[in-house]
């Protein structure tokens, strides 16, 4: 695989030989095509690249599609449920430039990065019902100002609170961290085993999303609307700095530390936390009435706080894109308008509680009435930001979970790590 | 019904001169498709890392249109300087450490408690049976699962911090607790392997020796040190051979047990699967691994030069 993505320079093949060993890949890997949506011809079978579908509505979405379109069946292939992996197996296909692959199901934040090592391959704008959805998702499937990918799924960070314990002491749902501490500071006595707050602190995916929440929300960003990144600035300071003193003055309490979405959802639904920031997945399992949360019907969803106001989450979600190697990219253009069609968005909303991407349905009646949140959520995705839209994004926020983490453990002091993290980015954004 | 007479192997006859000239292409011919394999499957991934690890990814995109340089460039030992002098190499260099610590301590304490299990498991009292088999539970369990069992166990509110007293330990997180928490487990899973290649060795010792040794009047201190562990000591020596060279190549437990990305437990492997899978750095990620096969074979040298350890059974 490795060998044939190599573009061997002559000089070198002497080398290669000495080592016998036969550069055996062809130039396939060189001279960089000029962009432009290519035409999207091809008609025929084609696979629906899809982490693994916990929901179980994909399998029926594509049954629908294929009963109509017995021509051009799509085929679901699962990947593991772990993102990176899901990346992996991706990048490989891709690098072996492999047929295998045709409607790929990305996380918004790997757009950049197939995009830009032509992986998949630019859509026509003008196929896409894009005035109907959520803006903020359309942007995510964009590089470059050119459309790579369509947003079928979306995500927002949301507070979920204790309304029970916030009702009792007569007090409202916070919209900035200092009365975030002020509640906490008002209910937890009265409530031992509760700790105040937490998010996804571990050290992985989920800490880049908290920390550029939390930078967001004190008015910073990671990186800037030109691109460079933008932590020597207060807002990042303060962000970074909210997040280090919640821990030091135990706030968010120690093992939160610890906490992925899972570990975090458990303690939320064993009662331990007052204020917890998470996805919407969690409503319904927070709400089950099986026993396995003692939370159900005690809590409610409000906008993240900020630090003078109301915060900004993080955007989430998933885009479809298609292989710059499959065949039939007619039919994957079809499929994928159909995927995004508002029919298919508010069926998949009904039956697994997903974030849509098409604007209107969270304005739907009887949708708010069934999923309270919705809402909330649209507020949040209106007021999301972009996690870094650059190529080398694993390196970035590898890079941010290195300075957040040591921060947040007290390792490092807040100036220093964000320091340190600004001279990185810097490099890897050049 | 077709009995198979055991074939004797044929011992290696002193090479007498008499040999006729055609055997030597013959045992050629005969050992080519060995040779084959081995080649495809050791020599070429080993060569094609080595000629790998000399070139680097071609960076930087194209402010037009975004798109990202094809190809790679031949960049010579970079790489491997990189690893030493570079932005990357206060994390190899803490990467090297560790490999390094959890191979000496993890198997220091594994000798110590393989050889215990060993001695447990040749003793002949009722229900040996289950105890060499509940032995022989952990270095069944897969490693990566094992890993994943031991998170549990280690989590903040898990069993490990229920059974010690005092604050809650966070073990999964960066620091030398997460550095204890890997040895601990690696220990868990792998001084079984030392136990049962122990016990093969114990077994082969004749118990007329003991005998002797009880008659001359020796207590049981003195029969392990004089009797027990120099005879043992070949089958001893394969035994940590073996593990050291698992060691140095640890990754699943650093990685499902506390996660990439740690400076306590990030091992050699770790950075260079890191830098291969999610960054997509080849270049680099092959020249970490070349290090560490060259320091591997060093050691390896070491242990069979030096310490005499006995792999290929030449003394038999």
């Amino acid at each position: 695989m490795v060998s044939s993505r190599l573009t061997v320079p002559r000089a070198v093949l002497a080398a290669a030989l000495v080592f016998g060993v036969a550069a055996c890949g062809s130039d396939s890997g060189g001279g960089a095509a000029p962009p432009g949506p290519a035409a999207l011809d091809g008609v025929g079978p084609i696979s629906l690249v899809t982490g693994k579908d916990t929901s179980g509505n994909l399998q029926n979405q594509v049954d629908e599609w294929n009963s109509a379109h017995p021509d051009q069946k799509v085929t679901v292939i699962e990947l593991p449920e772990d993102a990176d992996a899901q990346r992996q197996q991706m990048v490989q296909n891709a690098q072996t430039g492999s047929a295998t692959y045709g409607v790929l199901n990305l996380d918004v934040v790997w757009t950049a990065e197939f995009a830009a090592n032509q992986w998949i391959t630019q859509l026509p704008d003008a196929e896409f019902p894009l005035d109907k959805l959520l803006p903020e998702t359309v942007e995510t499937g964009k590089y470059f100002k050119h459309l790579y990918a369509v947003p079928i799924t979306s995500d927002g960070g949301l507070l979920y609170y204790r309304k029970d314990l916030l009702d009792a002491a007569g007090l409202k749902p916070p919209t900035t961290w200092a009365e975030m501490a002020q509640d906490c500071a008002k209910v937890l006595p009265s409530n031992p085993g509760v700790s105040c707050y937490a998010g996804q602190f571990e050290k992985y995916e989920g800490l880049t999303v908290n920390f550029s929440e939390a930078v967001n929300s004190a008015g910073g960003s990671v990186v800037g609307d030109d691109g460079k990144p933008t932590l020597n600035t207060d807002g990042a300071r303060k962000g970074l700095q909210f997040l280090v003193d919640g821990v030091k003055s135990g706030e968010i309490p120690q093992k939160a530390r610890t906490f992925k979405e899972e570990e975090g959802r458990r303690a939320f639904q064993a009662g331990e936390l007052l204020f917890h920031r998470q996805w919407p997945y969690q409503y319904a399992k927070a709400s089950a009435t099986d026993g396995s949360s003692t939370v159900a019907g005690k809590f409610a969803v409000a906008p993240l706080p900020g630090l003078d106001g109301p915060g900004a989450s993080s955007l989430g979600g998933h885009n479809y894109a298609i292989s710059a190697f499959t065949k039939n990219k007619k039919t994957a253009l079809e499929f994928i308008k159909y995927s995004a069609s508002e029919d298919q968005q508010r069926k998949n909303l009904e039956k697994t509680s997903q974030a849509p991407t098409w604007a209107g349905l969270y304005d739907d009646q009887a949708l708010v009435a069934k999923f309270p949140y919705l809402t909330v959520l649209k507020k949040s995705i209106e007021n999301a930001r972009k996690r870094p839209a650059v190529v080398k994004y694993q390196e970035v926020s590898q890079a941010i979970q290195d300075a957040a983490y040591a921060a947040m453990s007290g390792a490092t002091p807040v100036d220093q790590a964000l320091q340190s993290l600004q001279g990185k980015l810097e490099t890897l954004t050049k | 019904m077709v009995t198979l007479a055991p074939v004797e192997p044929d011992p290696v006859r002193p090479a007498a001169g008499g040999r006729r000239s055609g055997t030597g292409r013959l045992a050629a011919l005969l050992v080519s498709p060995t040779l084959l394999v081995l080649g495809l499957v050791v020599a070429y991934p080993i060569l094609s890392a080595i000629r790998l690890s000399l070139f680097q990814r071609n960076d930087g995109i194209d402010p037009e249109t975004g798109l990202r340089l094809a190809g790679d460039r031949f960049v010579g030992l970079d790489n491997f300087t990189d690893m030493f002098t570079g932005d990357t190499a206060s994390r190899f260099l803490n990467a090297l450490g560790n490999t390094t610590s959890f191979t000496v301590v993890a198997v220091s304490i594994e000798v110590v408690i393989g050889v215990l299990m060993a001695l447990v498991m040749h003793r002949a009292f009722r229900g040996r049976a289950l105890v060499r088999a509940a032995i022989l539970v952990p270095w069944a369990v897969p490693t990566a699962i094992a890993g994943l069992l031991w998170r549990w166990i280690f989590q903040a509110d898990g069993v490990a911090n229920d059974l010690l007293p005092g604050p809650p330990v966070l073990w999964t997180t960066d620091g030398a607790q997460a550095w204890f928490a890997v040895v601990i487990a690696d220990t868990w899973k792998t001084a079984p392997f030392i136990g049962l290649l122990v016990l093969a060795g114990l077994q082969v010792i004749s118990s007329e020796i003991y005998e002797a040794a009880r008659l001359d009047g020796a207590g049981p201190w003195r029969t392990f040190f004089s009797i027990t562990l120099p005879l043992v000591k070949p089958t001893l020596l394969v035994a940590v051979l073996f593990r050291v060279l698992d060691t140095l190549r640890m990754f699943d437990l650093p990685y499902t047990l506390i996660g990439p990305g740690k400076n306590a437990t990030d091992t050699v492997t770790v950075l260079a699967f890191e830098e291969a899978v999610k960054f997509g750095k080849y270049g680099p990620a092959s020249a970490y691994a070349v290090v560490l096969f060259i320091y591997v074979a060093l050691v390896a040298f070491v242990f069979v030069r030096l310490l005499g350890a006995d792999v290929f059974g030449r003394s038999r």
